[in-house]
């Protein structure tokens, strides 16, 4: 069924002619339309605007925004965070509960839910899909699975060049409802990581009757399985029914054999429209319904045109990054120190960021555990950084400022404008700048992350989940070209506070670590955490902007 | 003639040959690659060598080149990098959609331009001739994304008419079967289908035909001028042939002959300008292919659309320069 807007009605009758010379040839071919489905009775149809293709819909294969906001509404994880927030609650699992020594999880499971292709969800499908990862193979896999990899170590056996260690060690179906995770060491990011949409629970029956561990390569590039790119079968409230290529649509129907409350929406649409600026007049044009990261210029007159613009908690850092391998200047902490009481963040925050910014004062927002109140402070202060340099014989400092081009980010919207404001303090401390744009994906991480030509740079980072470790630990956790430096005492410190099993003294142990990198350490300055916005239109309500850009469409209701 | 033919083709190898090299070269010495964009903002510089060891893109050029050069021989372009899938796939689903944007947008320039082409020059010197001088330098002057902008500001998001960008809207439920949008929903009995498909066609169809439109209505205004004072239009005068049978039968016919020509030039730059049109519009054609191509390093995506792009221009030439031949035997030698 298709509901033609009043718009499109007038336009298409002014066209209408063509429907006679259809008449002549509709009986050619046959229309594929399945029936009644969607009518739009209860809650109709919801129309979202991504701005990309998903890779493909396999969860575990999977580490991106587009492709994780149809994963989410397919999929379920044992734990997940409770709407609005980055706190924990119960997800597939009802409780969770790690061992002493933190190298056991036991998840007791729902009792009573079905994966979409009916089949029973229950301890043994737990384990099958933890083994799965665990025992895949393939180099073009195992490449794939960056989250497993990188909170998992390893595989069975690492193909190609995965090296890590593994973590998993096996898992236990006790009884339907009760699953046993073994682990060969205690890890900071669990129970957190567990909710990552990666380690969404998919149906066994599924896995093997869609081929679903079959990546293959084919000369430089890959192909996904059939269960990845048409079949994903999940727990979730919403079902798959098909990503239409050539119109670029991923359309999702109610799952009416969900556990929990049903969706009000009997669909949910997800249009990819790459531009930013096509979104935006979409949604103007009533063509969709909302879309993600409006860029912050737009907020103003898409609140006065009676949308809803509604800024996510920040869950993320942008920072001012400091290479000390190239500048031996930079070594000297006074120097770093200096350059942060240079930048007037306060006034960088107030008119270059959006609404509900705020200045970092370190590495993480306040909302993870290990959060310090009691940080060295670097407020604006020109006199004491010329001092600083000056004390540290740095007066005729010329430093390389690394920019990124073509590239906006939740923590950075717009990066050319910041550094502008940032080099400009940076010069009337009497540090001579040279600005070098790169553009994003053109240059600009290899030049920073991996060959290190930079004295400074702009980068940041959103959270994945709520651990210290996934902020500052994925920082300073090992020697990088990004920051260059090689200081076994703040890696020690990092990989100590990660081994941490009790949940508060882990927390007092990345707390310490604060304080020690804003005060000892210095490796860099903290400078803004951004909040994300989502937009909707005046018509959609109980959307629940998440901090981890995890929204759930299931308690969206369109008017 | 055949020996002709074979040597042509034979030439052609070389041609192709040369190019593939320099696509290959080319895009791998655009700064980034095609690991970064696949692994995401998140990607170390460990976690991309680790990719591009398992892509074989750490491997010396020359054998990267002819891994590739082998792969193409046997018809297998590879994959996509962003999506999985066929290039050759996705290729033959974005064709469609450029085609019906060309071929629309050539409907509109021809079906308005030669009309307007001729009144002018029928109305030389007064005010619909100079305006539509005008308009068509305007019409040629001004580049298309920004048309386009303007188009999608007043009529979609102003005014509301038409549809501000995309082949089809989202909740629309087509078959595909020819992946024409217009023709699909004809075949199939969706006729709300081809009605939304057109409702989304128009404003890039006229964004793009705007320039040959101009073309053409300048080429027809010359060349219905110069017929206008070829003795033969004279003679009919004299014989007493009314105004309105001169002009159809002896001068558009006669002048139409050039246009013919213009139209024929103008369908293939029309497939080049779609890609600017495609980017505006965010339709779903082989110039968004390549676009997201080249923002995303994605080497297979990229070396099949210049490669098939290339192979069919040679094909063409080749076949303009065997109708040179048969119609001129010197040209054989």
């Amino acid at each position: 069924m298709v509901h033609l807007r009043t718009a499109r009605r007038r336009a298409s009758a002014a066209i209408g002619m063509t429907a006679v010379a259809a008449l002549s040839l509709s009986a050619c071919a046959q229309s594929d339309r399945g029936g009644d489905s969607g009518s739009g009775a209860v809650g109709g149809t919801m129309i979202f605007g991504a701005a990309g293709e998903p890779k493909n819909f396999d969860p575990i294969f999977n580490d991106d925004g587009e492709s994780f906001r149809p994963i989410r509404q397919m999929y379920e994880t044992l734990i997940t965070y409770k709407r609005g927030t980055a706190d924990l609650a119960p997800g597939l699992a009802e409780k969770w509960e790690a061992s002493e020594d933190g190298k056991s999880w036991t998840f007791t499971l729902r009792s009573g839910v079905k994966f979409h292709d009916g089949s029973e969800f229950n301890a043994e499908a737990v384990c099958f899909n933890f083994d799965r990862w665990f025992n895949m193979k393939g180099a073009a896999a195992q490449s794939q699975m960056i989250y497993y990899g990188d909170v998992f170590g390893g595989f069975a056996a690492n193909e190609g060049d995965a090296a890590g260690e593994p973590l998993y060690q096996g898992c236990e179906a006790k009884d339907a409802t009760t699953a046993v995770l073994n682990l060969s060491t205690y890890k900071g990011a669990f129970p957190a990581a567990f909710g990552l949409t990666s380690f969404s629970i998919s149906s066994p029956d599924a896995l093997k009757k869609y081929d679903a561990d079959k990546v293959e390569q084919s000369g430089d590039s890959f192909s996904y399985p059939a269960y990845a790119t048409e079949h994903p079968t999940g727990t979730g409230p919403f079902k798959f029914e098909g990503f239409d290529k050539a119109n670029g649509t991923i359309t999702l129907v109610r799952n009416d054999a969900y556990h929990g409350e049903k969706t009000k929406l009997d669909k949910l649409i997800f249009k990819i429209i790459p531009d930013e600026q096509a979104r935006k007049q979409e949604l103007q044009a009533g063509s969709i319904d909302g879309y993600d990261l409006p860029s912050p210029a737009d907020f103003e007159s898409l609140k006065s045109s009676g949308f809803q613009v509604t800024p996510r908690p920040a869950f993320n850092i942008l920072y001012l990054g400091i290479n000390q391998a190239n500048n031996p200047a930079l070594k000297d902490v006074r120097v770093r120190q200096a350059i942060a009481y240079a930048v007037n963040r306060e006034q960088l925050v107030k008119t270059k960021l959006p609404e509900g910014a705020e200045v970092a004062t370190q590495f993480m927002p306040d909302t993870v555990a290990g959060y310090a109140d009691d940080v060295q402070q670097y407020p604006y202060d020109l006199e004491k950084a010329k001092s600083l340099l000056t004390e540290a014989g740095a007066a005729n400092l010329t430093l390389k400022f690394f920019v990124p081009t073509e590239v906006t980010r939740p923590y950075m919207p717009n990066p050319s404008e910041l550094a502008a404001v940032i080099a400009d303090d940076l010069k009337k401390a009497g540090v001579t700048v040279e600005l070098v744009s790169r553009p994003w994906n053109g240059g600009y991480k290899d030049d920073v992350q991996k060959a290190g030509k930079h004295d400074l740079h702009l980068l940041g980072w959103t959270g994945d989940y709520n651990d210290a470790g996934n902020f500052v630990g994925t920082f300073f956790g090992r020697e990088k070209a990004e920051f260059g430096f090689n200081d076994p005492a703040l890696f020690d410190a990092l990989a100590a506070a990660d081994a941490t099993v009790d949940p508060t003294a882990h927390a007092d142990a990345y707390k310490q670590v604060n304080k020690d990198v804003m005060s000892k350490f210095l490796p860099a300055v903290p400078v803004s955490h951004s909040p994300p916005a989502i937009v909707v239109s005046g018509k959609i309500s109980g959307l629940v902007a998440s901090p981890l850009t995890d929204e759930r469409f299931d308690t969206v209701s369109k008017n | 003639m055949l020996r002709f033919i074979v040597r042509r083709l034979l030439q052609a190898i070389p041609t192709l040959l040369i190019l593939s090299v320099l696509v290959f070269a080319w895009l791998r010495s655009l700064p980034g690659g095609p690991a970064g964009a696949l692994l995401g903002d998140k990607a170390t510089p460990e976690k991309i060598e680790a990719l591009n060891k398992v892509l074989g893109l750490d491997q010396p050029l020359y054998l990267q080149y002819f891994k590739f050069l082998g792969r193409v021989l046997t018809g297998d372009f590879g994959n996509s990098l962003i999506s999985g899938e066929s290039v050759l796939t996705e290729i033959g689903r974005a064709l469609p959609a450029t085609i019906e944007l060309s071929i629309t947008a050539l409907f509109f320039a021809v079906a308005l331009g030669i009309p307007l082409g001729y009144l002018a020059a029928s109305n030389k010197g007064r005010f619909l001739d100079n305006f539509t001088v005008i308009g068509t330098l305007v019409g040629v002057a001004v580049p298309v994304f920004f048309l386009g902008i303007l188009l999608k500001i007043v009529f979609a998001q102003n005014l509301g008419w038409f549809a501000p960008s995309s082949r089809q809207s989202a909740d629309i439920d087509a078959t595909r079967v020819t992946g024409f949008a217009t023709l699909d929903g004809l075949l199939t009995g969706e006729f709300d289908a081809t009605l939304d498909a057109l409702w989304h066609l128009v404003l890039p169809a006229v964004a793009l035909a705007t320039i040959p439109l101009a073309i053409i209505v300048r080429i027809t205004r010359a060349s219905v001028l110069d017929v206008l004072n070829e003795d033969f239009v004279r003679t009919a005068n004299a014989k007493g042939l009314t105004g309105q049978v001169v002009r159809r039968r002896h001068v558009l016919r006669n002048a139409l002959l050039p246009v013919s020509t213009t139209i024929g030039l103008q369908t293939g730059l029309l497939l080049g300008g779609a890609v600017l049109t495609e980017k505006v519009f965010v339709w779903g054609g082989i110039g968004s292919l390549l676009a997201q191509g080249i923002e995303r390093r994605d080497y297979p995506r990229l070396q099949a659309l210049i490669l098939l792009g290339a192979a069919v221009y040679v094909l063409v030439n080749l076949l303009v320069d065997i109708s040179y031949a048969l119609i001129d035997p010197r040209v054989r030698a």
